[in-house]
């Protein structure tokens, strides 16, 4: 196959002309073409993954033309273990996506359009190579986004889409300014992130400081990380159920992907010396602090949003590690963690569906009329919590693991937020599924044939991850272990322990 | 140990349970719906006894093996390959886990029995069969599982099946609050049984051999003497520390056992088979697999036995008041779990082996038994309403009566001989403490079980005539499991005689591979091998048992003494501790959930109103900002432009009047100022 | 000097001209009459130029009589164009007054 990046990133592009070419009111249409192009990307990210060669740390598909010469711009696209394994993740989540905007009801047109734009974007940062076109996805991603929260969003849907446009706006300058910086001030001018990374040591320290700061705040905004996460559960609680699943399934990994990326690979003094603070503290903070918020939310779908947030902690709180098995497990967290709480959205959406309101304690003994629903639930809830045997088991045993070595009370802290996890998730379980059934909700309709389509195959990924992760982690490992050597190599002296 | 048997066999004792489940789960309500729950129950049954079946072909191929080559290693695939952590799906069979895997599946098979009639008008009944086939499928991997993670997977399993099973009726929230309580107090006890993994991982992995393959760790395990590990520990107390705080929390041992008692709520059979016979028993269990690194902590053995014992003590004494039928039997178990933890605390690894089997068998019995009587009773578990049973329920009394002696210690029954060993081992290695707390726990446990003996079999029934009329004896299937069980509890204390009887003990022989690292043959040769002493301590427990069985016979059978008046005794204090277990759930409710609950909520506001706060205060400031410039540039900028414009045209209003049309008029215009320059001109130059 | 005559005496009629143009065009109403006017305004300046020619530089210097029928040319073009406008006019309005063609009138 020629071409396999361009093709899978623009592929949307191509359905989101089609779309808007098509006649107006044929609503089936756009379905289908919408549908079309997450397959066409879906078959191609499997193509991606079995022609993958996990045994070199080169960037591989690789596709390099000149584009703005004067400024040393290229298009140059590549995946290695760490992006192809989020390719296949945002494959995976938007037609998945697509399949659950199905009960979008009003200016359909519009929405597939957008949906297909954004499908472009995100596609677009994880196989982009040159930070300017990086930055340029970034941005695209951006815009459909609003627009989709915006419109097709919930009543405070107006307030949400600002937030988030205004909240990730700002982290793009801080990103757009250390691009700058990083262009102006290297060795070569360029913006080339593998040249970048092999002229890293060319930037002094306090100069990889500041670019590492402003550039992880930047990200840090996508993640969400503490204090910068606000905007996510109001994005999440306003957007509707296919937006809620490629937000918490993809955009989130792109902070923690940006941070692997850029922090990581460029600016590796800076990130031996900072991640433990910014990146390991934080990320515990991330994981006990949301899941004590997700204990006393109301809302089902902010109950999941903080979950989100917490559990988007072990992925930073694994970079922070700077061991093989804490890096690895912070991937394979950010894959898990995708198809978990894309499973988790489309449950909210679900319910939200048949009842219209999503008040924890308005409902009760579901598990009665609605069987089929209440156990799919039940498994995405304990996967979620890391059942032992599950996908997001295996990543988080790999996080703490790794994060032991270096900060044990970091590690103590994070694996016993499970216990918290557990407590918040299993009441909710209760209060929705469980005891007398509420007599409102006798009547409802269990899972319909597409609900169940969506997420048995997002179920089958979460055992089959379970008991073999060998299956992303062979991706991952030698990209990972490479980067994790490229920032222990520069280590002066002995990173800063918290104990 | 070095060459492992490698076997394709074991795998399927652990998918065939699998296999059951999954069918269940997917397809159980689609067949139950068109064939009837027979099929269910060959489904069910048929798994876990395939099972059982092909565990006892392995014991017969082990058996035929020399004694240290008795290992047998079924390996699946590569688990994972990260940063050094190599693990595989791998079972390995050793003599302690085909002990466990008989019991799983044996004692397991039969409840799976006994469930077919004791389940029967269940809707669902399927789900039921689902959920028992799974925690056997969770139990054997927690058991046969070679590496500790293997291992861990399953002791969350079962964690699962027990919540779900405790929760099994989910239309009363009480079933599913005990559900909730059980899984996250194992959880706590989880963080210490991971944490301990996590430290002991670094600590093999600093002397070079990093590890979690159980019989790697075996190897390596000396190599950990010494090593200093974390709180100020050295490494290998902490990490049994930890690895022992997990059992706690499975096991129910204080202070993690206040999850055992609500978990009653679940349906009897679960009772029996998850918390009685098998997965309390996941902790001991643990301590026995793990034993070369425990015997090289004794502090960590230390604390092992006195918190077995304290449990033990406390936990009997609790049992003394209770009125709930499954609730005695519940504080029985924990009392029990920690004579087993006394057991392999003080080295006597093999006998907490062998009193887990028999207290698999016996408490099972009790249980079903008690099952029997509320399935009579229409859910009656009140003991205060049942009484004079053993005419209606000959088989269930006979059989209840037996396990009844058999925990109690009476020879020649089962508990005899293991419990006995364990409290004359905890004063041969010199806890006489730990001897007298266990010496009086025997007591006091011969008098509950009495008393629930006399309660409910004997006297007059105290329910309703309806109930009197209805009670009847336990129907085929369950009656065959309390007579297999019975049998069990009276003759299973045969494989392991007490040495002062006879020299006679296949068991611990069986098992001696499993117990041979250095570091625990030196704990077992330090205790005291004397076996007339040995004799005198037999004949004390006996007195003890009899004492209290003498006591409840005088009070709950003939009626000499009075329990009310027994309760008043010291002003009731230890009356109403012991009915109120010691008040330990409100502690935890008042000292942790409550406060949790309300950082929860704290954290909850404290994120919608300062950190967003922060937030729309920053976007109100920039809102008001934008007023202000709006204001600016309205007023101040736009002004001057507009002031400009409309200078303009007013001096274009008034200016227009001067263009009359007229050309005359501009023409005079013109001469009067040419005769005006030439006059200033004129002037200036003068 | 020709036949007695000075610069000044040339320069005295020019003004005169001027003058008489000036006051035709200031009291005339009639628009032919301010035409007419016009035309000897333009003289006069014809006037200026060739005595300016004649009697200033030196006497190779024809640059003054250049221009005068350079103005020559203007006033011819002039009355065209003027002609052409009051012709306009007078279809317009029926008279040739300019009082009467005060459309513009502020």
């Amino acid at each position: 196959m020629a071409h396999p990046l361009t093709l899978i990133t623009f592929i949307p592009l191509i359905g989101m002309i089609l779309i808007l070419a098509a006649p107006a009111g044929l609503v089936r249409w756009y379905k289908w073409i919408a549908v079309a192009s997450a397959a066409a990307q879906l078959v191609i990210a499997a193509w991606l993954y079995t022609n993958f060669n996990t045994g070199t740390v080169a960037m591989q598909f690789t596709e390099r033309y000149s584009w703005i010469g004067a400024y040393h711009i290229y298009y140059f696209m590549g995946v290695d273990g760490i992006s192809i394994s989020m390719v296949l993740l945002t494959a995976l989540i938007c037609f998945i996506a697509v399949f659950s905007s199905f009960s979008i009801d009003r200016a359909e047109k519009g929405y597939y359009a957008l949906l297909m734009l954004l499908d472009t974007g995100m596609m677009g940062v994880f196989v982009a190579l040159d930070f300017f076109l990086f930055y340029i996805f970034w941005e695209v991603m951006l815009l459909p986004m609003y627009f989709l929260i915006g419109i097709w969003g919930g009543p405070r849907r107006e307030y949400a889409a600002i937030k988030f446009f205004l909240y990730t706006l700002l982290g793009s300058v801080l990103i757009l300014l250390a691009m700058l910086a990083l262009y102006y001030y290297g060795a070569v001018p360029t913006f080339d992130m593998t040249q970048l990374a092999a002229h890293s040591s060319s930037y002094t320290i306090g100069f990889q400081r500041i670019v590492w700061i402003a550039l992880f705040i930047g990200f840090a905004i996508k993640i969400p990380a503490f204090p910068f996460h606000t905007w996510l559960p109001d994005a999440h609680v306003e957007a509707p159920t296919a937006i809620s699943v490629i937000l918490a399934g993809v955009l989130l990994k792109m902070g923690t992907y940006g941070i692997l990326r850029v922090n990581f690979a460029i600016l590796p003094a800076a990130t031996h010396e900072l991640a433990w603070l910014l990146l390991g503290l934080i990320g515990t903070i991330n994981i006990v602090y949301g899941a004590m918020c997700a204990m006393a939310q109301k809302d089902f779908k902010k109950l999941v949003a903080y979950s989100s947030i917490s559990h988007m902690g072990y992925v930073m709180l694994g970079l922070a590690s700077f061991t093989a098995a804490g890096i690895n497990g912070a991937v394979l967290q950010m894959f898990n963690h995708g198809t978990i709480t894309a499973m988790l959205f489309l449950l909210v959406g679900v319910i939200y569906d048949r009842t219209h309101h999503r008040e924890i304690d308005g409902f009760g003994g579901l598990a009665q009329s609605m069987p089929i629903y209440a156990g799919i639930t039940g498994f995405a809830f304990f996967a979620a919590l890391g059942l032992p045997g599950l996908s997001a088991f295996i990543s988080e045993v790999l996080v703490l693991i790794g994060a032991w070595q270096l900060h044990p009370i970091m590690t103590t802290l994070g694996a016993a937020t499970a216990i918290l996890t557990a407590g918040y998730l299993l009441w909710c379980f209760q209060r929705i599924y469980l005891g007398p059934l509420n007599e409102k909700y006798a009547a409802l309709p269990d899972l319909s044939a597409r609900e169940i389509f969506m997420l048995l195959p997002l179920a089958a990924i979460v055992i089959m991850l379970g008991v073999y992760p060998h299956a992303i982690l062979v991706l991952l490992n030698t990209s990972l272990v490479h980067l994790n050597q490229g920032v222990l190599a520069v280590a002066t002296g002995p990173a800063l322990p918290l104990h | 140990m070095e060459h492992p048997v490698t076997t394709d066999l074991v795998r399927w004792i652990v998918l065939l349970p699998l296999l059951g489940a999954a069918i269940n789960f997917l397809f159980g309500a689609t067949l139950q719906k068109r064939f009837g729950k027979r099929v269910i129950s060959f489904l069910g049954c048929g798994a876990v006894l395939a099972a059982f079946a092909i565990a006892l072909y392995t014991l017969f191929a082990m058996l035929a093996l020399a004694p240290d080559r008795r290992f047998m290693l079924d390996d699946l695939w590569r688990w994972f390959d990260v940063g050094g952590l190599k693990l595989d799906i791998a079972f390995w069979l050793d003599p302690l886990s085909i002990v466990m895997v008989l019991i799983i599946t044996g004692v397991g098979g039969l409840i799976h029995i006994y469930s077919t009639d004791y389940m029967h008008d269940d809707a669902s009944y399927w789900r039921f069969f689902g959920w028992l086939n799974l925690f056997t499928f969770a139990m054997l991997v927690l058991v046969l599982g070679d590496n500790l993670w293997l291992m861990f997977v399953g002791w969350e399993g079962v964690g699962l099946c027990s919540f779900a099973l405790i929760g099994f009726w989910y239309t009363d929230l009480v079933n599913t609050n005990a559900g909730n309580k059980a899984f996250i107090v194992n959880r706590i006890g989880d963080l210490a049984f991971v944490v301990a993994i996590y430290a002991l991982f670094a600590g093999l992995g600093a002397v070079g051999h990093p590890t979690l393959v159980i019989r790697e760790v075996a190897r390596y395990a000396p190599a950990l003497a010494g090593a200093r590990g974390y709180l100020g520990l050295p490494m290998v107390t902490f990490v049994t520390l930890m690895l022992f705080l997990g059992a706690t929390g499975k096991s129910a041992q204080i202070p993690l056992h206040v999850w055992l008692p609500d978990a009653m709520a679940g349906p009897t059979p679960v009772s029996a088979l998850i918390h009685a016979a098998t997965m309390v028993t996941a902790g001991v269990y643990m301590v026995a697999r793990l034993n070369f690194l425990y015997s090289m902590a004794p502090a960590t053995m230390l604390v092992v036995a006195t918190v077995g014992a304290l449990t033990a003590f406390l936990a009997a004494t609790v049992g003394v008041t209770q009125t709930d039928i499954k609730r005695v039997l519940a504080y029985s178990t924990i009392s029990q779990l920690g004579y087993m933890f006394v057991g392999v605390g003080v080295g006597a690894y093999a006998a907490g082996v062998f009193h887990l089997m028999t207290h698999a068998f016996f408490k099972a019995c009790l249980f079903l038994g008690a099952g029997s009587v509320i399935h009579a009773l229409g859910g009656e578990q009140d003991m205060r309403k049942m009484g004079a049973l053993r005419h209606k329920m000959p088989l269930t009394f006979v059989t209840f009566f037996a396990a009844t002696l058999a925990i109690c210690g009476v020879p020649p029954f089962a508990g005899f001989m293991s419990k006995d060993e364990i409290i004359w081992r905890a004063y041969a290695h010199g806890h006489f403490v730990i001897w007298a707390l266990l010496w009086a726990g025997a007591g006091v446990t011969a008098f509950y079980m009495f008393r629930q003996v006399y309660m409910t079999f004997f006297g007059d029934f105290r329910g309703t005539p309806e109930q009197d009329h209805h009670v009847h004896e336990a129907p085929s299937a369950m009656a065959f499991v309390l007579v297999a069980l019975a049998i069990l509890s009276t003759v299973g204390g045969f494989a392991m005689l007490p040495g002062f009887i006879a020299p006679f003990a296949p068991f611990e022989r069986f098992l001696d591979p499993v117990f041979n690292s250095d570091a625990t043959r030196q704990v077992f040769a330090s205790g005291l091998h004397d076996r007339s002493l040995e004799t005198l301590f037999a004949g004390l427990s006996l007195l003890a048992v009899a004492a209290g069985w003498l006591l409840a016979d005088l009070t709950y059978r003939q009626g000499v003494l009075s329990a009310a008046r027994m309760s008043e005794f010291a002003g009731g204090v230890f009356y109403r501790l012991s009915f109120g277990k010691y008040r330990i759930d409100e502690f935890y409710r008042a000292a942790f959930l409550a406060p949790y609950l309300k950082l929860a909520n704290a954290a909850a506001w404290f994120d919608g109103h300062i950190i967003d706060g922060v937030v729309n205060f920053a976007a109100s400031m920039t809102v008001v900002g934008a007023w202000l410039a709006g204001l600016f540039d309205s007023y101040i900028v736009d002004g001057l432009v507009n002031f400009t414009s409309k200078a303009t045209l007013a001096a274009g209003g008034r200016l227009r009047r001067l263009q009359t049309g007229s050309i005359n008029g501009y023409l005079y215009g013109i001469l009067a100022a040419v005769m005006v320059i030439l006059l200033v001109r004129a002037i200036a130059r003068v | 000097m020709v036949n007695g005559l000075t610069l000044n005496d040339f320069l005295i009629l020019g003004l005169a001209v001027f003058l008489l143009g000036v006051y035709c065009v200031l009291t005339r109403r009639n628009a032919i009459g301010i035409l007419m006017g016009i035309e000897l305004i333009l003289n006069a300046a014809n006037i200026n130029y060739i005595a300016f020619s004649f009697f200033g530089g030196g006497g190779a210097n024809y640059d003054g009589q250049v221009f005068a029928i350079f103005v020559i040319m203007l006033a011819a073009a002039e009355a065209v164009i003027g002609l052409a406008i009051i012709l306009a006019i007078y279809q317009n309005l029926r008279t040739i007054d300019v009082g009467a063609a005060e459309t513009l009138s502020g």
